[in-house]
């Protein structure tokens, strides 16, 4: 009899997590809790204006206090080499600021001191003599011919256009528009804003003269591309690097990137022979640290009458801040806007991308989304309810008519993705049953006649996953690809490592599930390790929603190679060959007598007591996967709520949010995970945006200003589920972290909208703060852009 | 974030702490609830040579009502006291409703009432409600007691009427004529954040005829805006959809509202009057009935 | 810490006051001294290796660094560490028992009310502090009691069934 996988804690069960452990007791070991044996404390003194030239600085107050061992300026850092450092995209990002500052926040001075209150004051005694520089805010500015050059250290810098870069094909797609009965327009605005997890970004460097090994603790969604970094910038032997990502107090793609701040850190060890520690502190992470979005869109669609879409335009123009620090395009292929429309069939389309520097943060970090996939799914569920809008068309139904269908796939859209599976019109039709889309108009229209303003919203999308493969998606070069390393010991127990990094995923607990699946050893029997570069086998990280696609299916590659050997054991142990062993979960057993078998304990015991003649002992094995193609879950979300007509204020009423994310390793995590994106998308809906005055100035620089939602504001969410296997995973999951906060926002957004279609509204760009709404409902027309800051007076 | 350094004392008597306020000619701070200076300090937008806190002086730490119905609210009274107290509840509805909106609720179990209106914030719940209300505070000093009436109390933005050698002891709401009624109303975009608008209302009232009126908003100028005389227009009248519908407007035209990233200038008006017109028609005696 | 010896590093320069400070930590009484600046948050973290108290915003807004001080929930990057002085101070270390979890604690695994686990402590601390005051919550009084904690991860909602959880737990264990 085969084990009951459900108990063992295999696929499909919701196992309580491992994790949690240590975390309800206090005992998780996040960065700013390691202490180490005669640490210092850094702090950095970062730029109060947006773009100035630096004409001096005096740090001679600074290294008198007493307390103070070391204060680093740009000029030490280029004296090593260290003042600049690659970014993701072949940019260069400032360590050290040494000619200029270009952004508010950015890093000028570091102290280190004996306690990070010394630091900290010591900060204060710095002086630094800027000459002020017109500051840019946005990409209007940024192209103006007059415009001042922000990246003047750059050789060969025009203006400050970061790049043009398009996509599809624009003679087909203008012929589309040509034959369109209706071509359906808008323009709209997707702000700049920050992932903010609790936890600020931190380091502890400790280097070892004596051995000359770095030890790197950081909280880094990818400690082995960091360690891949320092090996190349700071060109120590990679050897001689250990990362360890501890406990990480959330990342949603903010703790991706190298920070200078690391940087300094390890240099400063270096100096000091000392551990040195870097606790960032709020405003230094809203400020400083990769932002999301800033992208402004044209966008067109070509329709036909019965509302079929026939092409499809997008113009966009994106604020990269002081540094290009987002995906370069041509290296990773879902770093633009292209993977829009990807659950629609959709002849043709083409878009145009332009981005520009800007004296704002540096960075544009995919905020828990694969770089720029957000912004596409917003702006294509924004566009599709302004085309059914248009057209008079029930916005189900445009969708249903334009959707994928379920045996269309392998499915090749419009600007090149290769979709591979779905159930669109079930999840729609789940969704509609769920909010009782049915009745709603008539609801709608009673609502209006007593004075009440009631909307429903849809937003429905699939979204590329899992980044690799490796032919199409880098980082640096490297490939995307990913690890799992098992080792099976003597008493069927194991452990796990991967090159992932779990924030709050639920790795350590949802990896023995897949290997409990696979193997049949209870998951509680299993213990996950993830962080350690001088364990874990090369990895490329979390983010992009690709644990599951990539480093899952590393771990179920893994555990099928021990499989593997362990049925040569097991025929072994049985006495019989190769080919008459049957596999169970759990068990082997010879094919014409299946009560003769062994369990997989039993074959682990002998891989070290009694293997065959001539076998290697031992059971583990690792797997670095290269996925086929990425995994293209769907989701479908239905949002109704109510406006008060005399304030703007606008309340959720029910929110229904039905995901098909292929196999669910575990339900429950993977519940957690779709409401707590659904909890971004509301926020960034509503009230989570960044933004600057004219003269650079960050307005959210902490969270009195930069706005999170709290538990009394934020919406309950009903949550449902469709299942559709992906093809190529090896246990069918597919990528599912983000979904809810690539595709939430425009179900929020066009709920508002339709709650005021009545008004000729058709457009209220995020964050849809009250006054906003209220602006929209009494004059009828669309509000664009961002909040104005403040006024003159 | 950091404090810089300061020196620290924590008195056992209001004299001791007076004495310190005044040997620091100016550069010493109160510390009551700390829920404003203490990330002030950490900011580094403040940094006093001396801290005085006034936490370990007993007895300071009350509410409650005289016999003649007046409220008396002591300078280490919580807002949280305020939130979950029975009396408050039944006999001070403008302080009942504030209260759960001040902050969030952690602040409110640390942060004053004493301590918040004497911070003076533009935005802040309870100068508004004291203006309202028609209180005043009890300060001493070196030269021994006074009382500053509310009205007189705001000077500007988190500016106040205190000598820098005085404390603010006491809290002190007058007895109502007739009943008292009255509502806060606040329009924030989440738990904790600083007002958009803000509106205080207290009636005293006989049945549906009002006896006396006090209105006050934050978050609609450069100071708490005292609008108590436009309030007043209610005073002796029953109250009717069309007399709320006149003080309302007016109530709104005295706010001075900026336009800013929370709305515009006509936005907040907006707000205000609505609120104004929210609380007094919740008041109606029928209503409340 | 020896008792032998003791390094004097740098001598202060400017006569630092320090003050001495008894606090009551989870039972235990702990005498420090310590410079009237020091956070209480960073007493227990660095002076007392208690991390489970987490700093998230520093201006007062996250939560992550409640802790409970005579019962009463607090935000300790908000109140200094001399303002502890003669009174109870409760972390999350001092939630469970060594041989039992709080309810709480136990709610929040359940219902699986964390993710990361950053806020996690403090959301429990000002869920506790709820529980005491009021047994049988409503949805809407925990939502509205733990709205000066911050969460990123779990859009509160499990976190709403983890209290609703461990009252009924509390209820049960004290008939």
């Amino acid at each position: 009899m085969s084990l009951d996988e459900i108990k063992i804690g295999g696929l499909g069960a919701s196992r309580r997590r491992v994790e949690d452990n240590r975390f309800i007791r206090g005992k998780g070991n996040y960065v700013d809790d390691i202490v180490l044996p005669g640490m210092l404390h850094m702090e950095i003194l970062r730029s109060p204006v947006a773009h100035a030239r630096i004409k001096s600085i005096d740090t001679s107050a600074a290294w008198d206090m007493p307390g103070v061992r070391l204060v680093l300026t740009g000029e030490m850092m280029a004296a090593r080499n260290l003042a600049w450092m690659p970014t993701l995209s072949y940019d260069t990002a400032a360590v050290l600021a040494t000619d200029k500052v270009r952004f508010q926040g950015q890093e000028v001075c570091a102290v280190i001191a004996d306690d990070p209150y010394i630091a900290k004051d010591a900060c204060a005694k710095i002086v630094v003599d800027y000459e002020i520089l017109p500051p840019i805010v946005n990409p209007v500015q940024a192209a103006a011919e007059d415009a001042i050059q922000i990246r003047d250290d750059k050789a060969g810098q025009v203006g400050n256009k970061v790049f043009d870069w398009e996509i599809g094909d624009k003679a087909r797609t203008d012929k589309a528009f040509e034959d369109a009965d209706l071509v359906s327009k808008v323009e709209m605005h997707y702000p700049r804003t920050h992932p903010s997890p609790i936890e600020c970004c931190g380091s502890i460097a400790d280097f070892d003269r004596a051995t000359g090994k770095l030890t790197f603790y950081v909280t880094s969604q990818a400690p082995h591309i960091v360690r891949a970094a320092v090996a190349l910038v700071a060109e120590l032997p990679e050897q001689q690097i250990r990362v360890v990502s501890p406990d990480i107090g959330g990342g949603f793609g903010n703790k991706v990137p190298v920070y200078p701040g690391y940087v300094i850190s390890i240099l400063a060890s270096i100096l000091t022979e000392k551990p040195v520690k870097w606790i960032e502190d709020k405003t230094g992470n809203l400020i400083s640290t990769g932002f999301g979005r800033d992208v402004y869109l044209k966008g067109e669609m070509a329709l036909r009458k019965d509302g079929k879409i026939l092409g499809v335009r997008m113009n966009t123009i994106s604020d990269h801040g002081a540094f290009f620090a987002d995906a370069q395009p041509s290296k990773f292929k879902i770093g633009l806007m292209h993977s829009a429309f990807a659950c629609y069939d959709i002849p043709t389309a083409h878009m145009f991308a332009t981005g520009y520097y800007t004296n704002k943060a540096p960075g544009g970090v995919a905020y828990r989304c694969s770089f720029r996939v957000t912004e596409a799914m917003f702006f294509q569920e924004r566009m599709v309810h302004a085309a059914a809008d248009d057209l008079g068309m029930d916005q189900a139904e445009f969708r249903r008519v334009n959707f994928v269908k379920d045996d269309d796939f392998p499915h090749r859209t419009a600007f090149g993705f290769l979709t591979d599976s779905g159930q669109y019109e079930k999840c729609l039709n789940v969704g509609m049953e769920a909010i009782g889309y049915k009745d709603f108009a008539k609801e709608q229209e009673e609502a209006r006649k007593r004075g009440k303003l009631l909307g429903i919203g849809i937003s429905t999308m699939t979204e590329p996953l899992g980044a690799g493969n490796s032919r199409e998606y880098d980082i640096l070069g490297i490939k995307m690809f990913d690890s799992a390393e098992l080792r099976v010991h003597m008493t069927g127990k194991a452990i796990l490592r991967t090159g992932a990094k779990t924030q709050g995923q639920g790795h350590e607990t949802t990896w023995a599930q897949i290997v409990a699946h696979e193997l049949g050893i209870p998951a509680e029997d299993i213990v996950v390790e993830e962080g350690d570069t001088d364990t874990a086998p090369f990895g490329m990280g979390t983010y992009a929603s690709r644990s599951t696609p990539v480093a899952g299916a590393a771990v179920s590659m893994a555990a099928r190679k021990v499989r593997a050997k362990a049925r040569k054991i097991a025929a072994h142990l049985l006495e019989v060959s190769e080919e008459d062993i049957e596999w169970e979960l759990g068990r082997f057993y010879v094919r014409s007598n299946s009560d003769r078998g062994v369990t997989i304990q039993e074959c682990a015991m002998a891989a070290y007591s009694n293997m065959p003649d001539g076998m290697e002992p031992g059971l583990e094995n690792t797997a670095y996967y290269d996925p086929p193609n990425l995994t293209w879950p769907f989701a479908a979300y239905f949002c109704k709520v109510e406006i008060d007509p005399e304030t703007g204020v606008w309340d959720v009423l029910q929110f229904v949010a039905v995901d098909d994310c292929g196999v669910r390793i575990n339900p429950m995590i993977v519940e957690g995970q779709i409401m707590g994106g659904l909890t971004e998308a509301y926020a960034m809906a509503n009230m989570q945006y960044q933004t600057y005055d004219e003269e650079g100035n960050c307005i959210g620089a902490n969270y009195m200003d930069f706005l999170l939602p709290t538990a009394w504001e934020t919406p309950g969410f009903e949550l449902y589920e469709v299942v559709t296997p992906c093809p190529h995973h090896p246990i069918g999951a597919k990528g599912v972290g983000e979904c809810a906060t690539v595709a939430g926002p425009a179900a929020f957004v066009n709920a508002v909208v339709n709650a005021l279609s009545h008004k000729g509204v058709r457009n209220i760009d995020m964050p849809l703060m009250p006054n906003r709404v209220y602006e929209a409902l009494t004059t009828g027309k669309d509000v664009y852009g961002m909040p104005p800051v403040r006024s003159g007076n | 974030m950091y404090p810089s350094r300061f020196k620290y004392e924590s008195p056992k008597t209001i004299e001791a702490a007076v004495a310190l306020l005044d040997a620091g000619k100016g550069d010493a701070k109160i510390l009551a609830g700390g829920q404003s200076l203490v990330p002030m300090l950490k900011l580094r937008f403040a940094f006093p040579d001396q801290i005085v806190d006034i936490n370990n002086i007993p007895g300071l730490d009350y509410h409650r009502f005289d016999a003649d119905g007046s409220l008396h609210i002591g300078a280490l009274c919580r807002h949280e006291d305020l939130e979950h107290s029975a009396e408050i509840a039944q006999r001070q509805p403008t302080i009942a409703a504030a209260a759960p909106l001040v902050a969030d609720p952690i602040v409110r179990t640390r942060g004053t009432f004493v301590g918040s209106v004497c911070h003076a914030d533009p935005q802040g719940d309870w100068a508004a409600t004291m203006i309202a209300l028609g209180g005043h505070l009890v300060v001493q000093g070196p030269k021994g007691k006074r009382t500053i009436d509310m009205k007189d109390f705001v000077l500007g933005p988190y500016a106040n009427a205190l000598n820098y050698n005085e404390i603010a002891i006491e809290a002190v709401i007058p007895a109502p004529k007739g009943v008292a009624r009255g509502g806060y109303l606040k329009l924030e975009r989440r738990v904790g954040d600083f007002a958009t608008a803000s509106v205080a209302v207290a009636l005293d009232m006989d049945g549906n005829r009002v006896l006396r009126a006090g209105i006050a908003l934050a978050g609609v100028g450069g100071k708490t805006i005292d609008a108590n005389e436009e309030a007043s227009a209610l005073v002796g009248h029953d109250l009717t959809e069309s007399i709320i519908d006149t003080v309302a407007a007016a109530v709104a035209a005295k706010a001075e509202p900026r336009t800013d990233h929370r709305g515009s200038s006509d936005y907040k008006r907006q707000i205000v009057k609505t609120f104004v017109k929210r609380i007094l028609v919740a008041q109606i005696a029928e209503k409340v009935a | 810490m020896s008792s032998l010896f003791e390094e004097i590093a740098t001598p202060p320069a400017d006569n630092i006051p320090v003050r001495r400070i008894t606090v009551n930590v989870n039972g235990t009484d702990r005498t420090l001294d310590v410079e009237p600046r020091l956070l209480l948050a960073d007493l227990l973290r660095q002076g007392l290796d208690l991390t489970g108290t987490h700093k998230g915003c520093d201006t007062t807004n996250c939560g992550a660094c409640t802790v409970l001080v005579a019962g009463r929930p607090v935000k300790s990057c908000t109140m200094l560490a001399v303002q502890a002085d003669g009174r109870e101070v409760q972390t999350v270390e001092g939630l469970a028992t060594p041989s039992e979890l709080h309810p709480i604690q136990e709610g929040f695994k359940q219902e699986h009310g964390l993710q990361c686990g950053f806020c996690t402590p403090g959301m429990m601390l000002s869920a506790k502090a709820l529980l005491e005051r009021n047994p049988n919550p409503t949805e809407d009084e925990i939502r509205w009691a733990l709205s000066g904690n911050l969460c990123r991860c779990t859009g509160y909602q499990n976190i709403v069934k983890a209290v609703l959880w461990a009252a009924e737990k509390m209820r049960a264990e004290s008939n």
